[in-house]
């Protein structure tokens, strides 16, 4: 296909540039995968690891599902290491408006055949008795699940590699552009396509991208096997979730195969530096221990940080940039046909990551997607830009 | 002569003398403080609190260091898996 190095070469070794390696590469096309760091070492390390069905849009809906399938097909050859458990989704109500949500989630979801289940308070307690007394209910959503991200990313790039790609680690990418990577060594690598899978940094290599950086926190705790046993979401993660200004927390909790619990979530813009940042940190667990009161006497192991690829419409950018209006007005990056995006996946890229190298890979290789990709497409934001 | 007080490891009575930790009711019942992911037996290292080697469930809470604790007349210990 070129007389480039490679056909593609993908910058980011996180689960969504390991993905669409794996996806190229077994459509036959030649793949390089360049990362300063190693394997998952962004979001894909910091993150909770959830396989989650979302319904905030049509479009988010569509490329969930979808992913979540290809998760469950892929199933049966993940290694142990990766840990991928069908714990299912409880999203936990607390009071008599919460569950008029469930009932209309229970119908969003049955009408496109998403198994649900509606809790009544004594099955809530029943499946997850640490929760405190007087929860309303909940929505049982089965085929969501748990994996451990980082090894998944691993799983998917040695994959990749069999069938062929190369490996590019330990070496930062310093610039970007008509078919070619330069590493800052001085290193060049050309191809015909570049993808950018570079996560919250996408934006550094691709200017006039809108993506910014959402932090989050995670707290682990040593091992209490049964003490949570399905993925605890408040409905009001929603609200939290949705906000696109302002500094939130939800209660979010996941049981891990060892027995130790993950404990999120927090989200805030604005916020660069990777430390933890206490008031977040304490906001986030007091919001745990109102829904899960018990979590307070368990030991914690570690804290950590990781940013979040936020895109304004919560809609991850999947397709050709060839520069946008603002790229225009700034002289960078127009008409430069050889880049690529798959980045700005916010809380979801571990779950999107199979359906976005589909999508990705269906557009190189010029095959029909099998869902409608056009609320993914870049180009989406140029005319956004282009109306304003 | 210190006093001697009883605790329970596993049901068993252990009798320490009054001040000693848990590490050494441990020690002296004979038994592993808990079993390592990989199935190995483990006990206190480190007798500092920094190692968690000696992790045993105390009064039903599980992953108490056990060199940290005083033994307590009538306490339960058990061992982890």
């Amino acid at each position: 296909m070129s007389k480039a190095g490679h056909d593609v070469a993908i910058v980011g070794a996180g689960i969504v540039g390991a993905a669409c390696a794996d996806e190229l590469g077994r459509r036959g096309l030649s793949v390089v995968v360049v990362d300063g760091d190693v394997i998952g070492s962004g979001a894909t390390a910091a993150g909770m690891g959830h396989i989650v069905v979302m319904d905030d849009s049509e479009a988010q809906f569509a490329l969930t599902r979808y992913s979540q399938q290809l998760w469950q097909e892929l199933r049966p050859e993940l290694p142990d290491d990766v840990e991928y458990e069908q714990c299912g989704t409880i999203w936990v109500a607390a009071d008599e408006e919460e569950m008029i949500e469930v009932r209309r989630k229970r119908d969003y979801y049955s009408k496109r055949r998403v198994p649900t289940d509606v809790l009544d308070p004594h099955a809530l307690y029943r499946l997850e008795p640490n929760l405190r007394p007087g929860m309303a209910g909940g929505l049982l959503v089965p085929e969501d699940g748990v994996l451990y991200p980082p090894c998944a990313a691993r799983f998917l790039m040695e994959r990749a590699q069999k069938r062929g790609a190369k490996l590019h680690l330990g070496n930062s990418v310093a610039q970007i552009g008509r078919g070619q990577v330069r590493l800052v060594d001085g290193t060049e690598i050309t191809a015909e396509i570049i993808v950018n899978a570079a996560g919250a940094r996408a934006a550094e290599l691709t200017p006039g991208l809108e993506i910014k950086k959402r932090k989050g926190h995670l707290v682990i705790t040593d091992r209490y096997p049964g003490f949570v046993r399905h993925q605890l979401v408040e409905l009001g993660y929603l609200k939290s979730a949705h906000s696109v200004t302002g500094d939130s927390v939800a209660f979010n909790v996941q049981p891990r195969r060892t027995g130790q619990i993950l404990i999120g979530s927090s989200r805030q813009y604005g916020a660069e530096h990777k430390e933890v940042d206490h008031s977040m940190l304490v906001r986030m667990l007091q919001r745990a221990q109102e829904y899960m009161p018990g979590l307070a006497q368990l030991s914690t192991v570690r804290t950590w940080t990781g940013f979040r690829a936020a895109t304004p419409d919560k809609l991850p950018l999947i397709g050709p940039w060839a520069g946008n209006v603002t790229a225009e007005k700034t002289g960078s990056a127009t008409g430069d046909k050889s880049i690529f995006l798959a980045t700005g996946h916010e809380g979801l890229g571990i779950t999107t990551s199979l359906g976005t190298a589909r999508i990705l890979a269906d557009q190189i290789t010029g095959t029909k997607p099998e869902i409608p990709i056009e609320p993914y497409l870049p180009s989406r934001t140029a005319k956004e830009y282009a109306h304003a | 002569m210190p006093e001697q007080i009883t605790v329970t490891v596993n049901g068993a009575p252990v009798a320490v003398p009054s001040g000693a930790t848990v590490a050494v009711a441990m020690v002296l019942a004979g038994v592993a403080c808990r079993t390592s992911v990989s199935g190995e037996p483990r006990g206190p290292l480190c007798g500092m609190g920094i190692c968690f080697e000696c992790r045993v469930a105390i009064g039903g809470i599980p992953h108490c260091r056990s060199c940290q604790v005083l033994c307590e007349q009538g306490m339960q210990v058990t061992t982890e898996n």
